[in-house]
C-alpha cells in the first residue's frame, strides 16, 4: 500500500518494484519553498525592466483606477463637499432612487430612464444605419481599379476622422444654424438645402434643427457617418482585397454575374470581419461619445428629451448629487462591461467557427 | 486578351464611381464651405449667398485673428499640450510596452490584465472628474501646480496604444537582442539601439495617434485648466462659437465681415496643421488600424 502522506514524494520504480523518492518533486517543493526569494532575486536581476513599468503603472493607477474608487461614492451619502473616504455607507438607496424613483427622486428617476432609453436608441440606430455604411463603401472602393482615383477618394472620406469633436460639432452647428427674424437672415446653408428639397419643414430650419428634439438622433447619426464611415471602411477594404483573384475567375467561368459574385464570393470572404466588427460594436453600445452629445446639445434644454444620454445626465447632476451621478455611471459601466465581455466571448467563438 | 465587361459589372461600376464621388465630395464640402465663408463678405455670409465659391472677398476675419493675442495664446497652449503631451505619452508607452513584451517579466499576465481591464471598464466622466479634484492637491504638494502640466501627464494614455507597441516589440527576433547583449549592451541600449529602430513604423503610428488626440483634446482641458489664458485652441473655438451664436451678442457686431466668418476662420486655422501633415500620415493610420484591428 502507498502511504497517503508521502504519496507525492514517492514514485513506483518499475525496474525494482519498490517505491523510491521522486527527485523532480523535491525540486518542485524547493521552488515552492523559496518562491518569494526567487521572485525577489529575479526582480533584482532585472530591476531595469521593472523600473520601466513604473511610469505606466502609475499613470493607469492614478487616472484609470483611482476614478473607480471614486465610483464607490455611489454607495455613500450625497455630500459633494466631503471626499468619498469621509462619507458613510448608505447602501443602495442611490441606485434604488434612480431605478424606482420614490418620493423626492421622482423626476430624477424619470430623467434617468429617459437617458437610458436615449443611450440605447442612439447606439441601436448607429448599428442600423452607421454600421453598414463602411461595408458598402469598401465594396465600392473595390470597384475603383485606378489606384490614383481611389486614393484621392479615400483621402476625402478619411479626412473628417482626423478633425476634433469641437471642429465637427462647430461645423454642424454653423451649417444648420437657425435663421433670425429680427435681422431677416436665413438659416444655415445645409438647413436651407434640406428644407428646399422637402426633407424638413421650413419652420424647423428657420428655428434651428438642433433646437428641435425630433431631429437630434438623425443629426447624430448623419454626422457620425460623415465622421467615421470612410475611416472604418479600411478594415473591410483590406479584407476584400485579400480575396484571391482566382475566386472571381472561377465564379466567372461558372457564369456568375456581378451580383452572384458579390453574394457567393465577396460576402462569404468578408463575413468573419463583419461578424467581429459587429460584435465589437455591440460590446461598445453603452459608450456613446459624451463629448459630441454635450457639444451638440449644451444649452438646448428642449432637446434633452432625445439628446440626454447616461453620461451627460450624470455630468449635469454631478455638482449637487454626486452620489446619484456616480450610481448612474456605475450601472452604465457594469452593463457596458458585461456587454464587452459577452461580445468578446462570442467573437472568439465566431472567429474560431469561421476558421474552417 | 481583354475580357468583355458583363452588363451587371458595368452597372455596378457606374454606381460605385458615382456614389463614391458624391460621398467623397459631401465629406469634403463642409471644409470647403468653411474656407469660402471665412473669406467672404458680410452680406454674402449672413444671407447664405455662398454655395461653394467665396463672394465679396475679404481677409479681415483672418487679419483680426492674427492680430489677436488671445488667438496666438490659445495656439501656443495647444502646441505646448501637443508637444509635451506626445513626448510624455510616448515615453510612458514605449517603456511600458517594452517591459511587457519580455517573456521573462514576472507577473506579466497580471500587468497585462491591469492594462486590458481599463479597456473593458472605465469609471466614467463624473468619477474621473471627482478624481481630478481629489488628486489635484497631491500634485500641488509635489510641486506640480501648473494645470497645463497636469493635463500633460494625466491625459491621453490609451491601453490600445501600449498593446500596439508591445506587439511590435514582441515581433523583434530574440536573436538580435541576444547578439546585442553578447556585445555588452545594457537594457537601455538594447531598447534604444535595437528595439526602437526596428519598430519605427509602429512607433510613428502610435506617436501620431497621441499627437492627434492631444491636438484635438477639448473636454478635459476645459475641466482641468482653471486659468482661461491657459486654455487650448479647441476651447477657444468653442467659446467663440457659443458667444457668437447667441443672438444678443451678435446684435452688437459692427465689423465689415460676418461674425460667422470669424468662427470659420478659427476652424480653418485649427485644421490647417492637420491638413498639411495629413497626406504624409494617412498611410500610417491605415496601417495602424489593420495592426490593431483583429488581434487578441
Amino acid at each position: 500500500m502507498k502511504p497517503i502522506e508521502a504519496a507525492d514524494y514517492l514514485v513506483l520504480d518499475k525496474a525494482t518494484g519498490c517505491y523510491r523518492e521522486d527527485p523532480e518533486q523535491q525540486v518542485r517543493d524547493d521552488v515552492e519553498k523559496h518562491y518569494w526569494k526567487n521572485v525577489v532575486f529575479a526582480i533584482i536581476k532585472d530591476w531595469r525592466l521593472y523600473l520601466m513599468l513604473i511610469p505606466m503603472l502609475l499613470v493607469f493607477l492614478f487616472w484609470r483606477y483611482l476614478p473607480m474608487y471614486e465610483l464607490l461614492g455611489s454607495f455613500k451619502v450625497d455630500d459633494a463637499v466631503k471626499p468619498v473616504s469621509q462619507q458613510w455607507f448608505k447602501g443602495f438607496s442611490n441606485f434604488k432612487g434612480l431605478l424606482v424613483g420614490t418620493g423626492t427622486y421622482g423626476e430624477l428617476s424619470m430623467n434617468f430612464w429617459r437617458a437610458l432609453r436615449n443611450t440605447f436608441l442612439l447606439s441601436f440606430y448607429g448599428l442600423l444605419f452607421g454600421f453598414p455604411m463602411p461595408i458598402i463603401l469598401a465594396l465600392f472602393f473595390n470597384e475603383v481599379r485606378s489606384n490614383g482615383v481611389r486614393s484621392v477618394l479615400q483621402v476625402f472620406t478619411y479626412l473628417p476622422k482626423f478633425m476634433s469633436t469641437v471642429i465637427m460639432t462647430s461645423l454642424v452647428v454653423m451649417l444648420i444654424k437657425q435663421g433670425s427674424s429680427a435681422s431677416n437672415t436665413p438659416p444655415g446653408i445645409v438647413a436651407q438645402a434640406l428644407s428646399s428639397i422637402g426633407l424638413i419643414p421650413a419652420s424647423v430650419a428657420q428655428n434651428g434643427i438642433l433646437n428641435n428634439p425630433t431631429y437630434f438622433r438623425a443629426i447624430y447619426q448623419i454626422s457620425g457617418i460623415w465622421e467615421t464611415a470612410g475611416y472604418d471602411s479600411i478594415v473591410f477594404f483590406a479584407a476584400i482585397i485579400a480575396i484571391s483573384p482566382t475566386s472571381y475567375e472561377a465564379a466567372q467561368i461558372d457564369g456568375a454575374n456581378k451580383w452572384a459574385q458579390m453574394r457567393y464570393v465577396v460576402l462569404p470572404s468578408i463575413l468573419s470581419t463583419i461578424v467581429i466588427m459587429l460584435i465589437t460594436r455591440i460590446g461598445n453600445m453603452l459608450s456613446i461619445g459624451y463629448e459630441k452629445v454635450l457639444l451638440l446639445s449644451e444649452g438646448r434644454i428642449d432637446t434633452y428629451q432625445t439628446a440626454e444620454v447616461i453620461s451627460t445626465f450624470a455630468w449635469r447632476i454631478k455638482n449637487n448629487q454626486s452620489g446619484l451621478a456616480s450610481a448612474a455611471e456605475m450601472m452604465n459601466n457594469v452593463v457596458g462591461m458585461l456587454l464587452v465581455i459577452g461580445a468578446n466571448t462570442i467573437a472568439r467563438k465566431a472567429a474560431n467557427v469561421s476558421l474552417y | 486578351m481583354r475580357r468583355r465587361l458583363e452588363i451587371s459589372e458595368l452597372i455596378f461600376k457606374i454606381i460605385s464611381y458615382t456614389l463614391l464621388t458624391v460621398f467623397g465630395l459631401l465629406c469634403l464640402y463642409p471644409f470647403l464651405y468653411a474656407i469660402s465663408a471665412s473669406i467672404s463678405g458680410r452680406h454674402a455670409v449672413e444671407y447664405s449667398e455662398i454655395i461653394l465659391l467665396p463672394k465679396q472677398l475679404q481677409f479681415e476675419a483672418f487679419g483680426y485673428m492674427f492680430r489677436s493675442n488671445e488667438f496666438w495664446n490659445a495656439y501656443s497652449n495647444t502646441l505646448f499640450l501637443t508637444i509635451y503631451g506626445t513626448v510624455w505619452s510616448l515615453f510612458v508607452a514605449i517603456l511600458g510596452g517594452y517591459a511587457l513584451s519580455k517573456k521573462r517579466l514576472l507577473f506579466r499576465k497580471v500587468f497585462n490584465f491591469f492594462l486590458v481591464f481599463t479597456m473593458w471598464f472605465s469609471a466614467g466622466i463624473v468619477p474621473q472628474y471627482l478624481n481630478y479634484i481629489a488628486t489635484k492637491g497631491v500634485f500641488t504638494s509635489m510641486g506640480i501646480n501648473d494645470d497645463k502640466w497636469l493635463v500633460v501627464i494625466a491625459m491621453g494614455m490609451a491601453a490600445m496604444n501600449i498593446i500596439l507597441l508591445r506587439n511590435a516589440f514582441e515581433n523583434v527576433p530574440g536573436e538580435i537582442e541576444e547578439a546585442a547583449i553578447v556585445d555588452g549592451a545594457s537594457e537601455m541600449q538594447v531598447l534604444t539601439k535595437v528595439f526602437i529602430p526596428m519598430s519605427k513604423s509602429t512607433i510613428a503610428t502610435v506617436a501620431l495617434f497621441f499627437a492627434i488626440s492631444r491636438w484635438n483634446g477639448y473636454f478635459w482641458a476645459r475641466q482641468m485648466i482653471s486659468n482661461s489664458a491657459e486654455q487650448p485652441l479647441q476651447v477657444f473655438i468653442r467659446d467663440k462659437l457659443e458667444f457668437y451664436t447667441d443672438g444678443e451678442n451678435l446684435a452688437t457686431w459692427t465689423e465689415n465681415y460676418a461674425a460667422d466668418s470669424l468662427i470659420y476662420a478659427l476652424i480653418v486655422c485649427s485644421i490647417v496643421p492637420i491638413l498639411v501633415i495629413y497626406p504624409f500620415i494617412q498611410k500610417y493610420f491605415a496601417k495602424g488600424t489593420n495592426a490593431g484591428g483583429v488581434k487578441e
